[in-house]
């Protein structure tokens, strides 16, 4: 076999190789979503999203937790995104290039990985104990927040580092202070890179459960939050409580919680690949 | 090495802010004198003892094999190498008299003053119209919407853009040609109505008419402007510049009168440069 043939060869085994990867990936997910939508699909009505919980499993709904994940989450935002973005920011253009800023890198990117049942730990002592929030929309929300924080920190830094200097160069030179250039040329260019970060970030805490059992939010509510300081639960807390259930009926309910639950992520990142385009141009 | 004070005589150019001296040589006021100049990026000395004087509303060209400093050098006149972080300057920086390394000079201002133009052109990814009345805004120089538009416009038309986008202001400047877009550099570096202007290689990523069109304004240019040019291209430095100035090594080997750099350089080194023997 030439070296020609051999390189030939090598190609097509690398490229079946990558294809067979992806299609195994794929297939699993396929398996997934069949099974849950299969299962639950059935159950999807609109009595089952505007239903309190029950303990019929055929007049159970979803409503307070979606209600009660659409609270968390907005305010998880709320608090996260700003001080992330504020995080990074002065990480990236105000703290400089030496050892310690090398250090604080490494250690957010280590409070990624931190599982977030940890979170839950300090959410409780920190938030439900010693700030007395109690079981609250809002000590949930402070909860994921801190267990978003990182990612949010690390992917606006990410998006802020990837913008070109020529961009700030050419600002400073106008006359622009650091501050102006980072407002009116760094971030908008950002923007795009930033908003991608915080939506997968929240889409990561939106699927949480181990927090948010740990602060002790509630697995039986019937009934809507009403304010950041109602006792609340989510999607997923309920979909585990039905999937623990030993009747058949809410295993049913279990698999429809979770088609919301992908329903509502899909939103979301629709929502950020449509800000996404909006900001390329 | 000649200073600008020399004692020949400058061939007419129009436009030429000069004086005559009491002893009838013609003298340049100068705009830019600097004084012992060294830089440092961290232990790495990228400049050494430069001093020159670089005359008001002229065009001073520098010249030199890559990596000599000229890039350096010119960032060191808007203190734009400030940025780098682990830098370091020696020697003093004077713009009409004022020391730009002193304590009561703030970069900022410093860089309304002296503009720069960059190698590659780097408009905003904004549009054109923006691009020109960014500088204007965040100096507060234009007090009203009529009057960001007549500067703006102002600024297109000294740069010789004016005609080529008048009718698509608000069009993204990314669309524009790689020599339009660097005229729009040029347009929004104007805009603040500087006194000095930094180019470094502003047309060596040009064709050649696009290359022609920067050379013709930079002409016009210094009839209002001390300009400053960094260009790798000889024939460049010969037609657009008064002066040239020739770095090697870190070190500014001779300055002299354009015309004379290229017939007859004092320096040996100069020589063979322009020469072409090397570099
Ligand atoms: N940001 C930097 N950090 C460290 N060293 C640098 C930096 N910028 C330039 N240098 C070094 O300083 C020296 C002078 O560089 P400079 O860019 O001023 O040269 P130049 O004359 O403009 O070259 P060219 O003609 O290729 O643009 C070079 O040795 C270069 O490697
Ligand atoms: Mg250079």
């Amino acid at each position: 076999m030439t070296r020609r043939q051999r390189n030939h060869w090598l190609d097509l085994a690398l490229h079946g190789a990558g294809l067979g990867a992806t299609l195994l990936g794929l297939g699993v997910l396929a398996a997934l979503l069949f099974d849950i939508f299969s299962d639950g699909f059935g159950r999807i009505s609109w009595d089952f999203l505007t239903s309190f919980p029950s303990r019929r499993a055929e007049n159970a709904g979803i409503y307070a937790a979606l209600l009660g994940t659409l609270w968390v989450i907005t305010l998880t935002a709320m608090l996260a995104v700003p001080v992330g973005i504020g995080a990074a920011i002065y990480l990236e253009e105000y703290g400089g290039r030496g050892r310690w800023s090398r250090i604080v890198e490494i250690n957010i990117a280590n409070l990624a990985g931190v599982p977030s049942v940890i979170y839950g730990l300090l959410g409780l002592g920190l938030f439900v104990r010693t700030l007395a929030l109690g079981r609250s929309v809002i000590a949930g929300a402070a909860t994921l927040a801190l267990l978003a924080l990182p990612v949010v920190i690390l992917s606006s830094r990410e998006a802020l580092r990837a913008v070109s200097p020529a961009l700030r160069e050419a600002s400073y030179a106008l006359g622009a202070t650091k501050w102006q250039t980072i407002w009116h040329q760094v971030l908008p260019v950002a923007l795009p890179g930033i908003l991608t970060g915080m939506i997968l970030a929240l889409s990561r805490t939106m699927g949480e459960t181990a927090p948010l059992i740990t602060i002790g939010a509630l697995t039986y509510v019937p009934f809507a939050p009403d304010g950041i300081w109602s006792p609340f639960t989510v999607l997923p807390i309920q979909v585990f409580n039905w999937v623990s259930r030993p009747q058949e009926a809410f295993l049913a309910n279990a698999a429809a919680g979770i088609i919301v639950l992908l329903a509502l992520l899909l939103v979301m990142n629709g929502f950020a690949a449509w800000l996404r385009d909006r900001y390329q141009h | 090495m000649t200073t600008v004070d020399s004692d020949t005589a400058i061939p007419s150019l129009a436009g030429v802010a000069s004086l005559v001296s009491e002893r009838g040589t013609v003298e340049t006021p100068t705009k830019v004198d600097v004084r012992g100049l060294s830089f440092y990026y961290g232990d790495m000395r990228a400049l050494e003892d430069v001093s020159i004087q670089i005359p008001e509303k002229q065009v001073t060209a520098f010249i030199g094999p890559s990596g000599c400093g000229k890039s350096t050098f010119l960032r060191t006149l808007n203190r734009m190498n400030d940025i780098i972080p682990g830098v370091r300057v020696t020697g003093t920086v004077l713009i009409d008299g004022k020391d730009i390394y002193g304590a009561s000079t703030d970069p900022v201002t410093l860089r309304q003053h002296v503009g720069m133009v960059f190698q590659k052109s780097n408009p905003f990814p904004k549009s054109i119209f923006e691009n020109v009345a960014y500088g204007l805004r965040i100096n507060g120089l234009a007090a009203s919407k009529t009057e960001l538009a007549d500067r703006v416009e102002t600024s297109l038309r000294a740069a010789a853009l004016w005609d080529e986008v008048k009718d698509r202001l608000s069009a993204s400047a990314l669309a524009l040609s790689g020599g339009q877009q660097q005229r729009l550099c040029i347009a929004r570096a104007l805009a603040v109505e500087p006194e000095v202007l930094l180019m470094d290689e502003p047309a060596s990523a040009l064709d050649p008419i696009a290359t022609q069109h920067i050379e013709e304004l930079v002409f016009q240019l210094k009839t209002n402007y001390t300009i400053v040019i960094v260009t790798h291209n000889m024939q460049q430095a010969a037609r657009v510049s008064d002066r040239t100035a020739f770095f090697w090594l870190g070190k500014l080997i001779e300055f002299d009168l354009t015309s004379r750099m290229f017939t007859a350089p004092t320096a040996k080194l100069t020589e063979d440069y322009v020469t072409g023997r090397f570099g």
